[in-house]
């Protein structure tokens, strides 16, 4: 006699889609909500993709022109939206060309799953074709991976590959799928997953921390606050704006938090770290509260540790319990997610305005105006400045455009000078630095927000970097803006060069194409600027093209980036020049 | 500058393969060398036990406990001095038979806490355990008489304070 538990468990059976592998992965990417996502085919995973081809009304899939260009897109993706960014490709060179976008979301925490085939699992350590251990190349740079080899395995795993992607402090997941567990049947059921017995997403927060905060903040006469991306992946930037604006304290932001409170909000202090604004650096030093806020304090924030904010009492607000006293020893660790701690803070500080306080950032920023802010934005010499570039893209985007920046000089001018209106509009590469991104990442954000504006700004180098994904561009016809700040060197090498290694410009002078032409040859409408006159009309002309726009801008060709603290110094030893 | 210790680092965790690549990658993106490691179960069924041996500051202690904790699979890691610890290695030498009845290996095995736990007519296999300097002195009285072969264990702690890991899989669970 069959038992209640058999038949119920029959029943269940009969229930489910009996369904392959390859199948079961593009179920569960649409139980988890995904209908955009970017990749490459190969061999290991045909399978995959051939259910792609079936499903493609629900689920578009964008080719990229390189691995590495789907992970970048996937991450602009995530960034815009906060969903989870999705990549696909094969084994061996597949999954290897993802590892610099995996390394990138990982330290910049973006919410990403890759997807990767892998060779039959009977093939496996046998050096087979396209064979590689993405498993073990993986690991250092990943949240979590797991190479599955069974079809029944699918959807557990997938189903925690996104949960631990997005929860708690996101980043990247890499899943393996052993070319067998592709075609091998299974009975899929799909329940999403809530819970990992030995992962902890968030920590619970503790009511004597927080008061012990609310203590030192009240305290406080000259208080900062510095804030990062956590602000933006909490979804907090409503409380952290009710937090400062009750407790008047002025905000700075790493690159990573630009954006979460807009440009033109009166307690926005501007950016910290090296090529940072002037008083939030120099005021680092001088304030008795610093207040950091979903943050890491980053070298490239902190300068020589020292010297760093020796005389503040420091508190962090973090998600990530390893982060506490990482870099920088706290007298208050706030854990928790800074949406419910900025919560619970609130009614436990007092209003305030901490005025003379204040002026003391607004007496810098003059100084800064001044030295530097000025020649950037209304240059009196020849040479087009990046800045006024940026200046010109303001005026266009008032404010509202997505920036997706690349890394180098011209990205520290995008983040010094763009307008931000609108939380997730600054899409950059951070932690990791890399170049190549903002092309790719580009082309995720406008798919992730396309009733936006996006606008990449890339130098000629990173250009090449990532090039061939205009490719992509011309094919699904996504109407991003390309703006590419030439000035034929690698420019931020090349001002190490020219500050600390006697101008010896070794392997910094690039020799560069024709990029119109090129351009064009994708069939992407684009002009070259070389005089100021012609800027303010391009960029008007690119703003309000309906399709992809190149414009590219020969900017001086040996501009600094300043303010600047030389690499090892103090904060407050910024240098205007 | 802090200086540097011995600490033993125990780390609770699912029992998932790839686990020991992601835990030893901690170590290595730090510089740091891992001088011993034993993996086995632990006292709750469904849990593995990790127990590295390193040499750093107690302020690194803290901050790869911070990193390996970070790690999903990870339930629970701690680190502990010597003084907080007790620990045992264990250690195998094979020797050639003749040397068998040997005066010094005679007295060895009685005084050194070691046994034989294997005799053929090639050769005869010597076990002990103890601190890593018990381990380290039989292996320098037994090294002249030829050793066919030495193996030695990772060290296996107990630590004096309590690792609460069933408490800790009650909360989580």
């Amino acid at each position: 006699m069959e038992t209640e538990t058999k038949v119920a468990s029959k029943e269940k059976r009969a229930n489910a889609l009996h369904i392959s592998g390859a199948e079961a992965v593009i179920k569960c990417l649409l139980e988890e909500g995904v209908d955009l996502l970017y990749g490459y085919p190969g061999g290991a995973i045909m399978p995959i993709y051939d259910e792609l081809y079936k499903y493609q009304d629900q689920l578009q899939h964008v080719l990229t022109r390189h691995e590495q260009g789907a992970t970048h897109s996937a991450q602009g993706f995530a960034r815009v939206t906060g969903k989870v960014g999705v990549a696909m490709a094969t084994s061996g060179p597949g999954a290897t060309n993802l590892v610099t976008g995996i390394a990138d979301a990982q330290i910049d925490s973006t919410p990403m799953v890759c997807i990767t085939g892998q060779v039959g699992k009977h093939l496996l350590g046998s050096d087979a074709f396209q064979e590689t251990d993405i498993i073990g190349i993986s690991t250092p740079v990943t949240k979590w991976n797991y190479q599955i080899t069974k079809a029944s395995e699918i959807p557990e795993v997938m189903a925690k590959a996104f949960y631990i992607a997005r929860s708690g402090r996101p980043g990247p997941v890499l899943v393996d799928i052993t070319k067998n567990a592709q075609f091998e049947m299974l009975d899929f059921e799909y329940k999403k997953c809530t819970h990992v017995r030995s992962y902890t997403p968030v920590p619970k927060v503790n009511k004597s921390q927080l008061k012990a905060a609310a203590e030192y903040i009240n305290w406080a006469k000259k208080p900062m606050i510095v804030f990062g991306q956590g602000v933006i992946l909490g979804k907090a930037e409503q409380e952290f704006k009710d937090f400062i604006e009750k407790t008047g304290i002025p905000s700075a932001w790493t690159i990573l938090g630009l954006s979460a409170l807009p440009t033109d909000h009166p307690l926005n202090v501007g950016m910290v770290g090296m090529h940072g604004n002037y008083g939030p650096n120099k005021l680092t030093n001088e304030c008795d509260v610093l207040i950091a806020i979903g943050m890491r304090f980053d070298d490239r924030v902190t300068g020589n540790l020292d010297s760093y904010a020796k005389q503040a009492k420091i508190i962090h607000f973090e998600i990530d319990p390893a982060e506490i006293d990482k870099n920088v020893k706290t007298d208050v660790a706030v854990l928790g997610d800074v949406k419910e701690t900025l919560a619970e803070i609130f009614p436990m500080v007092n209003s305030s305005s901490h005025s003379d306080w204040y002026n003391e950032f607004k007496a810098y920023d003059k100084i800064e105006y001044d030295k530097v802010i000025k020649n950037d934005l209304h240059p009196v010499k020849d040479g087009l400045t990046m800045g006024e570039v940026l200046k010109e893209i303001n005026n266009a985007s008032k404010g509202d455009a997505v920036i997706v920046s690349d890394v180098g000089q011209h990205q520290m001018i995008a983040c010094r000078y763009a307008k931000f209106n609108h939380s997730k509009s600054s899409v950059t590469s951070g932690g990791l630095g890399t170049m190549g991104f903002a092309l790719p990442a580009a082309i995720g954000a406008k798919m992730g927000v396309p009733e936006r504006e996006v606008v990449a700004i890339i130098g000629d180098g990173g250009y090449q970097m990532t090039i061939q994904e205009l490719g992509t561009i011309f094919q699904t016809k996504v109407p991003v803006k390309i703006v590419v700040l030439n000035n034929d060197f690698l420019g931020m090498v090349r001002q190490w060069q020219q500050l600390f290694f006697d101008k010896r410009y070794a392997s910094t002078e690039l020799v560069n194409p024709d990029f119109v032409t090129i351009a064009k040859g994708y069939h992407i409408k684009g002009q070259k600027v070389t005089k100021r006159e012609d800027l303010e009309s391009a960029v008007q002309e690119m703003m309000v093209s309906k399709d992809a726009y190149f414009l590219e801008v020969s900017v001086e060709k040996e501009d600094n980036v300043f303010p600047m603290i030389p690499s090892g110094a103090s904060v407050s030893d910024i240098r205007l020049s | 500058m802090e200086e540097d210790k011995t600490y033993t680092i125990s780390v609770y965790t699912e029992n998932n393969i790839g686990l020991l690549n992601r835990l030893s990658a901690i170590f290595l993106k730090r510089h740091i060398n891992i001088e011993s490691m034993t993996v086995s179960k632990s006292e709750i069924e469904d849990v593995h036990r990790f127990t590295f041996v390193v040499n750093i500051s107690e302020i690194q202690a803290r901050k790869i406990i911070g990193q390996i904790e970070k790690q999903i699979e990870v339930i629970r890691a701690f680190y502990h001095t010597d003084e907080e610890t007790i620990y045992q290695e264990s250690a195998l030498f094979k020797i050639s038979t003749e040397h068998l009845y040997d005066e010094v290996i005679q007295r060895k095995l009685k005084f050194r806490r070691a046994n034989i736990v294997s005799i053929t007519e090639d050769f005869f296999v010597i076990e002990t355990s103890g601190t890593k300097d018990h381990v380290d002195k039989l292996h320098d009285r037994l090294k002249p008489f030829g050793l066919l072969q030495f193996v030695r264990s990772g060290r296996l702690a107990i630590t004096r304070p309590k690792m609460a890991i069933s408490e800790v899989l009650q909360e989580i669970n």
